[in-house]
């Protein structure tokens, strides 16, 4: 990359666009694990119960919170470039990008404080 | 220092081809002093084997895009002032394209995209034909007027990272001529348009970053345009006039 490559890509948008592409890395990642989990319930009902004590783990929760953000903002995200693809074009959407960001940071606060 | 008694900005320029250098060189400072003025400097007083383009000085022709201080940019048009950090300009080719040498870059593969995208008006009339009316407050020709102001300078094009990543990809340029020709009802080639953006690298990979609408020197939306090409060529593909 040249001198600076990345100061012309200090904007919003195209953070919105990082956070989208890991938040769906992340979310890929952790699919499958959720559906081993899933599998336990069907399988082995004890190994299960012992999932969810081990679940019940603040750090396991706040790895939790973590998910249900990289969730919230992967749709917010998502659903603002339907909107932009599909739609007649609106302005702000760097404010817009920022808010899908916000209220996911929201979301996964309630989130956090209810299982807490 | 210069009679303004400012100190001597500290410019560097790349010199050579893709394997080159930065090579520092100092120019005085002036007032209302554009980054074309100083790579001029350069050239004229302190190195003439420096390479570069321009033509217009005005913002019109779209010959004088660089890299400046990491952003793509018009230089004609670009105050020292407003991006210099300190007194530091550091000037380079656009990226995305070949660089042929120094600030000069192969604008063929930027033009060459521009043909692929059928940017190219296709007449329906002969010049026996009356002139058509356009009358310019038609949904049509608005959506068309937003986009038709490009200047070719490929800045957008040397900002995108679809660009950087996909080589086949047409770019914000490309697509966005060939969103106002597809708003042009004077046109006869719109299925071969459609067909040809949404082919393997056309409208349909870009990310709508927005990175080309940031840097537009003439304030153009391609990101905007691309989605309507989206939405045209999906559905013309629903209404099999086009495939997949
Ligand atoms: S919006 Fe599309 S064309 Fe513009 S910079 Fe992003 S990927 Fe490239
Ligand atoms: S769309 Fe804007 S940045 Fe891109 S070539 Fe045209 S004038 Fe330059
Ligand atoms: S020299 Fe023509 S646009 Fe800059």
């Amino acid at each position: 990359m040249s001198v600076g490559a990345l100061s012309r890509r200090r904007n919003a948008l195209w953070y919105a666009a990082l956070v989208h592409r890991l938040s769906g890395l992340g979310l890929a990642v952790f699919l499958p694990l959720h559906f081993l989990t899933l599998a336990l319930a069907v399988e082995d009902g004890a190994r299960l119960d012992g999932f969810f004590r081990f679940a019940d783990m603040p750090a396991v929760k706040l790895g939790e919170t973590g998910l249900v953000f990289l969730l919230a903002v992967h749709f917010l995200g998502g659903l603002r470039i339907l909107f932009v693809e599909n739609f007649t074009w609106r302005g702000n959407q760097a404010k817009l990008a920022s808010a899908a960001g916000g209220l996911a940071m929201l979301l996964a606060f309630v989130f956090l404080i209810r299982v807490l | 220092m210069t009679p303004s008694g400012k100190p001597d900005l500290s410019v560097s320029i790349w010199r050579g081809g893709a394997d080159g250098a930065y090579r520092t060189y100092s120019v005085p400072s002036r007032d209302s002093q554009t980054v074309l003025d100083v790579v001029t400097y350069v050239q004229r007083h302190l190195d003439p084997t420096l390479s570069y383009r321009f033509a217009c000085r005005v913002g019109m022709c779209g010959s004088c895009a660089m890299t400046v201080n990491g952003r793509p940019r018009w230089t004609c048009r670009t105050h020292v002032s407003r991006v210099a950090k300190g007194d530091k300009l550091t000037v380079g080719p656009l990226e995305n394209l070949p660089v042929v040498k120094d600030l000069a870059t192969d604008m063929r593969p930027f033009f060459e995209k521009w043909q692929d995208a059928k940017g190219v008006f296709e007449p329906s009339k002969t010049r026996d034909d009356a002139i058509e009316p356009i009358r310019p407050d038609t949904r049509q020709r608005q959506l068309a007027d937003a986009g038709v102001e490009c200047i070719n300078c490929g800045v957008c094009y040397a900002a995108c990272d679809t660009v950087k990543w996909n080589t086949d990809y047409l770019g914000p340029a490309a697509l966005n001529r060939a969103w106002t020709l597809a708003n042009d009802v004077r046109d006869a080639g719109q299925t071969e348009r459609l067909q040809a953006v949404a082919s393997g690298g056309g409208c349909h990979a870009c990310h709508s970053h927005q990175s080309c609408q940031e840097h537009c020197p003439q304030t153009l939306n391609p990101t905007a345009s691309i989605a309507g090409l989206k939405r045209l060529t999906a559905l013309a593909y629903l209404r099999g006039e086009i495939e997949a």
